[in-house]
């Protein structure tokens, strides 16, 4: 039985069609995915992200505990600002990635992935010490995503001069609002969290100032386009965020042991068997889908299995990412994408698609 | 929903025009392109091909799924819509016109007779 957002009701009323993602009733579209794609890339959408797992971590010691736990460095973030960040296993498995705020000296907001919240909390649970108090707020939160080049603009409007986060900032407002400057689309854009009673209300006044409702389907057409991982595609406890090309997210020389550092440290010093490659392509070819082999160019070798596929509106090709032999990973790198049995020319590309 | 009353009409929603048995054109029906949303690519069959009344004889993929396509009757693939490599979402505009998949001679009349009439198809989608 799947659970209902907060903004269910206004969902159906949009005539969305919904679809059944990490046991959350979603939509996956409202009047086409392409369509809603073209509107956060060129003015701006507004998505409903309630799913996502909004957690608070609290008390003496709490920034020292995160930064043991995930792979960037909290000492670097000041107050009101957020970062990209991983939580590995002692392998350097990814176990989820997120985004972490510092709302006061000891006091955090992270977001974690909806199909993922479970497995998250045991993990922090069982090693959070005794100081540090963590509570899951997904229960009271909903939450909506505002992106696109007219995001800014909007929020203003519909905001009513309040001020606003700077880029990967947050602000907490006395009404529950808690607006972050994060997106998952590339574009400049918004993460509100807001009580469940008052969500409802921040949505319809986004649609009434502009913003195109935007579903699931159009939220993955964009990630893939900027190349940003998604858990449990390309984001795995098989993988480390080395192999993923996130690096920039491991600070391996911070004032902190987290698990998996040794192994990262070795695969910094000696290199990796594979990385995570964007393949785009060569001409016209169906849609790539996760799990389409990914072969040498005269199809005799299998180098891997796309983990992410779809199409780029705005490349108008085929796009993916698959974890390839290092030196297969090479940006110019032809390869051949097999579709039901046929084989299409591609080729590896510098992220991003575009 | 639009169901053309010249048209016969199968149970996996492809549509085909009885008029010209030598290349009837066949495509999916208005119903089945509000299912299948945005249209991006279409996987055509070979002119010349011999097909058999409800084998998978072409692929049609939006976003999210790829989907078979058969062929409502029997016979010989006559033509196929090259124009949909370019303009995949005419299937989405214009079903029943610039949308059609492919024409084929059919080889049998009495399957044509076989498939529903509009009527028929207005109470099959009910």
């Amino acid at each position: 039985m799947a659970r209902e957002t907060p903004l269910a009701q206004q969902h159906r009323e949009l005539g969305a069609r919904m679809v059944d993602f990490a046991g959350w009733d979603m939509p996956v579209q409202y009047e086409g995915i392409v369509t809603e794609h073209r509107a956060v890339r060129e003015s701006c959408g507004v998505f409903d992200i309630s799913h996502m797992g909004p957690f608070e971590a609290s008390g003496k010691g709490a920034g020292d505990w995160l930064n043991r736990t995930f792979t960037n460095d909290t000492a670097r973030l000041a107050e009101g600002s957020g970062q990209y960040t991983l939580m590995t296993n002692e392998e350097a498995g990814v176990i989820d990635d997120l985004l972490l705020y510092r709302f006061g000296e000891e006091r955090w907001f992270f977001v974690l992935n909806a199909s993922r919240v479970e497995v998250d909390a045991a993990w922090l649970r069982g090693r959070c010490p005794g100081d540090v108090t963590l509570t899951d707020r997904t229960a009271g939160l909903g939450a909506i995503a505002v992106q696109g080049p007219q995001a800014v603009s909007l929020a203003s409007q519909v905001f009513d001069g309040d001020s606003l986060p700077e880029r990967n900032g947050v602000v907490e407002f006395g009404d529950g609002r808690i607006v972050c400057r994060t997106g998952y689309t590339g574009e400049d854009g918004f993460e509100l969290f807001a009580p469940v009673s008052l969500i409802g209300e921040w949505f319809r006044r986004f649609i009434e100032a502009g913003a195109k409702p935007c579903g699931l389907g159009a939220r993955d057409t964009l990630r893939l386009e900027k190349c940003l991982p998604l858990y449990g595609n390309d984001l795995d406890e098989q993988h480390t965020p080395l192999e993923a090309g996130l690096g920039r997210f491991v600070k391996l020389g911070k004032d902190a042991d987290f698990p998996g550092r040794a192994v990262l440290l070795a695969q910094r010093a000696g290199g990796m068997a594979v990385r995570l490659a964007a393949i785009r392509s060569s001409g016209k070819a169906p849609p790539f889908r996760p799990g389409y082999p990914v072969l040498s160019v005269d199809g005799t070798r299998e180098w891997g299995v796309l983990c992410s596929g779809g199409v780029s509106p705005l490349l108008a090709a085929s796009i993916g990412l698959a974890y390839l032999p290092a030196e297969e990973a090479e940006p110019g790198n032809a390869v051949t994408v097999a579709v039901r049995g046929r084989s299409f020319p591609a080729e590896v590309v510098k992220k991003p698609f575009v | 929903m639009k169901v053309p009353d010249e048209l016969r009409y199968a149970e996996s929603h492809e549509w085909l025009d009885p008029s010209s048995a030598e290349a009837a054109p066949v495509g999916v029906s208005d119903h089945a392109q509000e299912e299948l949303t945005d249209v991006v690519y279409l996987e055509l069959p070979e002119v010349g091909k011999a097909v058999s009344k409800g084998e998978a004889v072409a692929v049609i993929e939006s976003v999210k799924a790829a989907n078979d396509i058969y062929s409502p009757v029997s016979g010989e693939i006559v033509e196929v819509n090259e124009a949909l490599a370019e303009s995949p979402e005419s299937v989405n505009e214009d079903p029943y016109g610039a949308g059609w998949i492919f024409k084929i001679r059919i080889t049998d009349a009495a399957e044509c007779e076989q498939l529903m009439s509009a009527d028929a198809y207005r109470d099959f989608l009910s």
